[in-house]
């Protein structure tokens, strides 16, 4: 069965509709960088996390985060979309836009924000319900009741996930039954069926083996056709491998971010070379 | 090796740990074996003996126990046997179990031609038939009376049946409207009150019109009933009993009848099945000691699943907010503390709000301002099922809001981030993820509210449960669920029928198969959540993180 991609599509419309509510105009959100940081602090209660990070993300490109462990990549990530929201005493400071969108702006719909802003996490946390259900579940929350339509998205995430040969005869069959790396593809289909701009992925690989995390790769690889995707990891092989840019972190503070080509053959900084080398972390 | 070794090997601790595990087991084991042995053991048919006393006197019965008792005339022999004898015949004999003295018995015996016959008073009736009597017309004799027994007493039930439905059912139904049309009039008269310039006559005749029709129509019925228990009631049967009395029965009044040692094993077999299921279908007779329990069954599911219904939805609100939404600091910790110390609570205590509260408050106010015309008997405002079930509600609340605040706690928050980074509201969150994956957990806090409340019978004695109920809280009659009646309950049956009964001995069994009909049914109750839970745990089974 072939699918071509429905531009009238409810999500698109929605999707549309969120832009046009923009005041910035279409033009120049694509001139845009995806992610505009600028001196952004974060702190828990009495424990400064984030530093002053200045940086800019680029659109459709793949952009990783690497860094020791609680160097604060993953609390960076976690910022995009709001998800320090659900922390108690968090304070975030600065200024960070997402697609020209006011993260932390007072007026900010959060919901709007996470909308645009998907997200894979370390561990696959399908919802203990069917395959097609975890798949659609965005596009529920959104009201969307239409059963061609929701057969439509199921099928295109699916297939933009690479899942949809391995499922397509199981659809209603709980999530919870595939392999892990299975999982991990379901999660990622799952956030790109309400076709967010970008995903943000937390060390999607880091409880998978070598030929799922293979799978996952190549996958970043296609989505970033379309989405830009920002990527935390451990491995730093995954990121050369890839990553269009690469960001290094430290204690907080964002040490150096280049293409990644520049950063794991010539590093600028020696914390760089110490930690790309092996030499702490 | 060396004892202190062993110590440090924790050897010791396997076997302690197995030897509570096994007394407890134990203990549980003997007390359903003692209830089930006694209580299921009383329907199966005893062979009637006859002893001949050494005094000259004879007694014919089944032989319930025997014993061992000390003798103070003989300190040689400081022992002597006993044996009890449920003799029945009450109305003869004045008593329904006599104790007599291995020494004195002369000669024993099993009769053949002995019937032991449930009736409708005074128990069981043992002995031979010896005619049957037609109106002033003898029809049978003798052993041709023997044979045509059982015809009769089928012929009996039928009639019963018959003589039940039309009392009960047709006579029943149009009291039921009389009764309504009454309260109708009665509430045009407080409407008269209320507003004289209306002119109700209109209503009242159509009323009054009604009244007449139906009471005519019960006249009609009252006839037919008449004729149909003079068509009915005309044949009685002759006994004679073990010291030669003689008794005559109506027929009607015989529920069961066999000769008890001329049953082969199938016989018995059949007598035992019909005793068990009329047990369990039929209305109780002679003050609870004979008869099924079926009002009781039927009271004490129906209590447990509005319980239910009601406990639920309170005690799964409350957790959700003690768990979502509340701050966690000290207050909610005070709160915890508060509803985990509620389930200590003695049962009586909470007998005696649902009396104060529901019964008088709640259901008075109630019949102050919606049934103001069937005052000053109160329709709300007494002990009923819904009370009842209220009360027992708000004793078991406590269990499903820890068991619900514990599922909850359960769902892995990679569950509620996943669906919150999708864009969900919390509240969204909490609907298609939270709930669902929490459900098999809020069950687990119902199953063990049901096991407390099935049980419970304390605070069902101030709050509506009876001794015997003439109708069941569910009925044809609009609205069909009266919540505001009185029911029986299995718990309360057992103390009603153990205790309060004039006739301890012969209630003896059915104490003890009631407890056992209680154990089944909250067994069963218990099985139809665990059957659902298990259902909803495939489908919303979390991966274990």
């Amino acid at each position: 069965m072939e699918t071509t991609v429905v531009d009238d599509s409810p999500v698109l419309r929605i999707r549309t509709a969120v832009r046009a509510r923009e005041v910035v105009p279409q033009a120049e959100v694509a001139a845009q960088p995806a992610i505009r940081i600028q001196g952004l602090n974060l702190a828990y209660a009495d424990n400064h996390v984030l530093h002053d990070i200045t940086m800019e993300i680029e659109a459709e490109r793949v952009t990783a985060f690497i860094g020791p462990s609680g160097c604060g990549k993953s609390t960076l990530l976690r910022c995009f979309n709001r998800m320090n929201d659900l922390i108690d005493g968090v304070r975030v400071w600065g200024d960070l836009s997402v697609m020209g969108l006011e993260v932390n702006g007072a007026q900010t719909d959060v919901i709007e924000v996470r909308r645009r802003v998907g997200m894979v996490f370390q561990k696959s946390n399908p919802f203990p319900k069917s395959i097609y259900e975890n798949v659609v579940y965005g596009l529920r929350i959104a009201g969307i009741r239409d059963k061609p339509t929701l057969d439509a998205a199921c099928e295109r995430s699916l297939r933009s996930a690479a899942l949809w040969d391995e499922v397509k005869d199981r659809l209603d069959q709980s999530g919870l039954g595939l392999s892990g790396g299975q999982m991990q593809r379901l999660c990622i289909a799952r956030a790109i069926a309400v076709e967010p701009e970008i995903i943000l992925m937390d060390e999607p690989c880091s409880a998978l083996d070598p030929i799922a995390t293979v799978k996952i790769e190549e996958l970043i690889y296609e989505l970033k056709e379309k989405y830009t995707i920002v990527i935390v990891t451990h491995n730093l092989q995954q990121a050369a491998r890839v990553s269009d840019r690469t960001a290094f972190f430290w204690l907080g503070r964002l040490v150096e971010y280049g293409p990644t080509a520049d950063l794991f053959t010539k590093p600028q900084d020696k914390l760089t070379e110490d930690y790309i080398t092996g030499r702490f972390g | 090796m060396s004892l202190r070794k062993q110590v440090q090997r924790g050897e010791h601790l396997i076997w302690l740990t197995g030897t509570a595990l096994g007394g407890s087991l134990l203990m549980i084991a003997g007390l359903i074996a003692v209830i089930a042995v006694n209580g299921l053991g009383s329907f199966w048919p005893r062979p009637l003996v006859r002893l001949a006393l050494t005094d000259g006197s004879v007694f014919l019965g089944e032989q319930v126990q025997s014993e061992t008792i000390p003798d103070p005339d003989h300190p040689d022999h400081p022992k002597r046997d006993r044996i009890q004898l449920r003799v029945g015949n009450r109305d003869l004999l004045g008593f329904d179990f006599k104790w007599i003295d291995a020494d004195r018995i002369g000669s024993r015996e099993l009769p053949l031609a002995v019937w032991y016959v449930e009736r409708r008073e005074y128990g069981p009736l043992f002995g031979t038939p010896v005619a049957i009597k037609s109106g002033d017309r003898e029809v049978a004799q003798g052993e041709e009376a023997a044979a045509r027994l059982p015809e009769l007493v089928a012929r009996a039930a039928g009639d019963r049946a018959a003589v039940r439905r039309l009392e009960k059912d047709e006579i029943g139904d149009i009291n039921h409207r009389i009764e309504r049309a009454r309260l109708e009039l009665k509430r045009l008269d407080f409407e008269a009150h209320r507003a004289p310039a209306r002119d109700l006559s209109k209503q009242r005749a159509a009323l009054e019109q009604r009244t007449a029709a139906e009471k005519a129509r019960y006249q009609v019925k009252q006839e037919e009933l008449a004729r149909l228990l003079d068509s009915v009631a005309g044949t009685f049967v002759t006994f004679r009993t073990a010291d030669g009395t003689e008794k005559e029965l109506r027929s009607l009044d015989i529920f069961r009848a066999y000769p008890a040692n001329e049953l082969g094993t199938v016989g018995r077999l059949r007598v035992y099945l019909s005793r068990l299921w009329a047990f369990l279908v039929e209305e109780p007779r002679e003050s609870n000691t004979e008869g099924g329990i079926f009002p009781a069954i039927f009271g004490t599911v129906m209590m447990v699943m509005i319980m239910s219904v009601m406990v639920v939805p309170l005690g799964v609100l409350a957790a959700l907010y003690l768990r979502e939404y509340a701050r966690q600091g000290p207050l909610v910790r005070l709160v915890r503390i508060a509803v985990n110390n509620l389930a200590g609570v003695p049962s009586i205590v909470f007998g005696v709000f649902g009396l104060g509260f529901f019964v008088y408050f709640v259901g008075g106010n109630i019949d102050r301002f919606f049934f103001p015309e069937s005052l000053p008997a109160p329709t709300y405002g007494t002990g009923g099922i819904l009370w009842a079930s209220l009360t027992l509600a708000l004793l078991t609340v406590p269990v499903v809001i820890v068991a619900s605040e514990e599922a909850l706690a359960a769902v892995p928050r990679s569950m509620r981030e996943a669906s919150l980074a999708m864009g969900a509201t919390r509240f969204q969150t909490m609907l298609r993820v939270v709930l669902p994956a929490a459900a098999p957990g809020i069950l687990t806090g119902l199953i063990l509210a049901m096991a407390r409340g099935a049980g419970e019978v304390a605070p069902l004695m101030l709050t509506g449960v009876v001794k015997l109920a003439p109708e069941l809280p569910l009925d044809g009659h609009f609205p069909f669920f009266h919540l505001d009646r009185k029911f029986m309950h299995l718990g309360f049956h057992i103390y009603d029928v153990g205790f309060q009964s004039p006739n301890v001995e012969a209630a003896k069994p059915m104490v003890y198969t009631t407890a056992i009909l209680l154990l089944l049914i909250v067994l069963l109750l218990n099985l139809t959540a665990i059957v659902v839970r298990n259902h909803l745990r495939k489908k919303y089974q979390t991966l274990a993180f």
